[in-house]
């Protein structure tokens, strides 16, 4: 559905993305995951036609982007970052004003604004100024304008930033039942809400894809050792002298004073059985045994971290300038 | 066009949901009532004496006197308030971010430009429609020739054609509304005192440069004359105007 390649784009000198190729399924849910200035924001505004590329190709649907552009618009629901809306319209006037502004003739463009409006838990807001709205409603119309025509792919730039958790909760499960039906790309660096509503991630840093793969298989493959959780009932020094000694366990540390302990293990290794029986030939209490999978703040921030500073000092945050230079 | 109405739609909602239209049109409205009084007083003063002296009766007119000059200040005053009404057209939604919103639907840039272009020309003659009215007063109590009344209204709404037009890419150029507001002013200001220097430059520059003066052109429309220079002139000028605005829209495409 969405297919990009090596995307180039810079900012004057600076380059904001470099060399993105990347590809996004049929009724697929991918995050966009990264630190701030990563290039999310910069590979939206391309993919909807807002900027272009510096270089490279990008196709949504089979029609490239530069030279289709305003199909490609027709098949895309879009999203922009800090939900950008007309103030000072109703709801209902502003939502059947994108409609029409997309193609819906008059005649049908109030039925499928009451529509979206609807789908989107705006029922009894419609008459109200948009100005006059809370966040979490403001950013409802953001999402009813996105869906409005129907598109098939939607482009969210952080749909949740700036949303108390209850409303966080309530968007999140809006875009969850919205892509049922329809191929999401969504931007945040919130790692729980990817893990939560996406089922493949890409993660940039500095304009780059860092790594593409489902939730799961990045945590796993990210892991060179195991951790586990053990609790234990018994003599804390003995305990950690006799663990240490097992094969294949690389580090062991007490975590509380309830004769909790945290270790590591190697991968390859599999010693749960061994050190089960370790602790019941002590003749101490084995009360607890869990793995500990690694989140996937861990895993970013292992990315992340691990990505080699070979161009020095880019502090710089692209994303920042204005795009376009506009002034 | 697909999606001009749409936003023609919106930008008269716009328009009338905003303080600054109805300031500005009040504004305008005032002077431009005080204008057609002071040029109705001097009117029946002059009626006066030349009641007294048979010499000065030929003069009188009220389309010469009244009218002609009415429609000369209006244009001034167009000139004034037409870069505060235009002001907002593209610097808002630049501030906003709504542009990017705008530039992503499936509208293309001709059709943006030009649902704003005839949106704020709409409101601006509504504007000139309703001094119409003071003309109507005075018809009760004088007799003028109305064709003439028309030629200059119908040239004074071209002039504002430009006018907007000039306005809009301005606003193009900038997210700030104030700039774009001095912006629009300056060149509109430029426009007119450009005419000032064709006595002063050479014969055939001196053309030239009164030919380019904006509000010399509607000269002839008050005068009841429609010269196809004048009308192809102001179409010229709103026609430049919005294809550098779309080309510039479309630049961003460049400069990325």
């Amino acid at each position: 559905m969405i297919e990009v390649e090596h995307l180039t784009k810079f900012y004057g000198l600076v380059p904001a993305i470099s060399d993105l190729s990347f590809q996004v399924g049929q009724g697929e849910v991918v995050g966009f995951l990264g630190p701030n200035g990563a290039g999310k924001t910069t590979t939206m505004k391309i993919l909807t036609c807002y900027l272009p590329p510096t270089s490279g190709q990008a196709r949504i649907d089979g029609l490239d982007i530069s030279r289709d552009s305003l199909r490609v618009r027709q098949k895309i629901g879009y999203l922009p970052e800090n939900n950008p809306l007309y103030s000072e319209m109703t709801v209902e006037g502003f939502l059947s004003f994108a409609a029409q502004a997309k193609g819906i003739p008059s005649r049908g463009a109030k039925t499928a604004a009451a529509k979206v409006a609807e789908d989107c838990g705006l029922g009894t807001v419609r008459g109200r100024i948009i100005g006059h709205l809370s966040k979490g409603f403001r950013q409802r119309v953001g999402l009813a304008q996105a869906l409005l025509n129907d598109p098939p792919v939607l482009i969210l730039d952080e749909p949740t930033i700036g949303l108390d958790p209850a409303q966080v909760i309530e968007i999140r499960q809006l875009i969850k039942s919205l892509g049922r039906e329809r191929t999401i790309l969504l931007s945040s660096h919130i790692l729980p809400e990817i893990s939560q509503i996406c089922q493949k991630v890409i993660i940039l840093n500095q304009g780059r894809i860092v790594a593409t793969d489902t939730v799961s298989s990045l945590t796993a493959q990210l892991q060179s050792s195991r951790k586990i959780q053990l609790t234990i009932r018994g003599p804390r020094e003995a305990i950690l002298t006799t663990l240490a000694a097992i094969d294949g366990i690389l580090r062991i540390e007490p975590r509380d004073e309830e004769g909790t302990y945290e270790l590591e293990m190697q991968k390859e290794l599999d010693v749960r059985a061994e050190l089960s029986r370790a602790v019941v030939q002590q003749g101490w209490d084995l009360l607890e045994m869990r793995s500990q999978e690694l989140s996937l703040e861990e895993v970013f921030v292992q990315l992340v971290t691990e990505e080699p500073t070979a161009e020095e000092p880019k502090e710089k945050e692209p994303e920042m300038e204005k795009p376009g230079g506009e002034s | 066009m697909k999606g001009f109405g749409a936003v023609f739609k919106k930008e008269i909602y716009t328009f009338f949901a905003s303080p600054i239209f109805y300031v500005v049109g009040a504004i305008f409205l005032i002077i431009a009532g005080y204008f057609f009084y002071t040029a109705v007083a001097y009117y029946s003063l002059i009626s006066f004496q030349a009641a007294q002296n048979a010499f000065m009766g030929g003069q009188v007119n009220l389309n010469e006197m009244v009218i002609k000059p009415l429609m000369d200040d209006i244009s001034v005053i167009l000139l004034l308030i037409v870069p505060l009404l235009t002001m907002r057209l593209i610097a808002e939604e630049k501030k906003n971010g709504t542009m990017e919103l705008l530039l992503t639907y499936p509208l293309r840039d001709l059709a943006i430009l030009l649902g704003k272009y005839a949106a704020t020309l709409l409101v601006l003659v509504i504007l000139l429609a309703v001094t119409l009215v003071y003309i109507l007063l005075l018809s009760w109590v004088g007799e003028f020739e109305w064709g003439v009344v028309w030629a200059g209204y119908g040239g004074l709404v071209l002039m504002t054609a430009g006018f907007v037009a000039l306005g809009l890419f301005f606003s193009a150029l900038t997210q700030n509304q104030i700039i774009a507001a001095v912006l629009g002013f300056g060149a509109l200001l430029m426009f007119w005192m450009i005419g000032w220097a064709g006595s002063l430059s050479g014969p055939v520059a001196g053309k030239v440069v009164s030919y380019l003066s904006i509000l010399e052109h509607l000269d002839s429309f008050t005068k009841g004359v429609l010269d196809t220079r004048d009308i192809g002139y102001y179409l010229t000028f709103s026609a430049f105007f919005i294809f550098l605005t779309l080309r510039y829209l479309d630049s961003r495409k460049i400069r990325g």
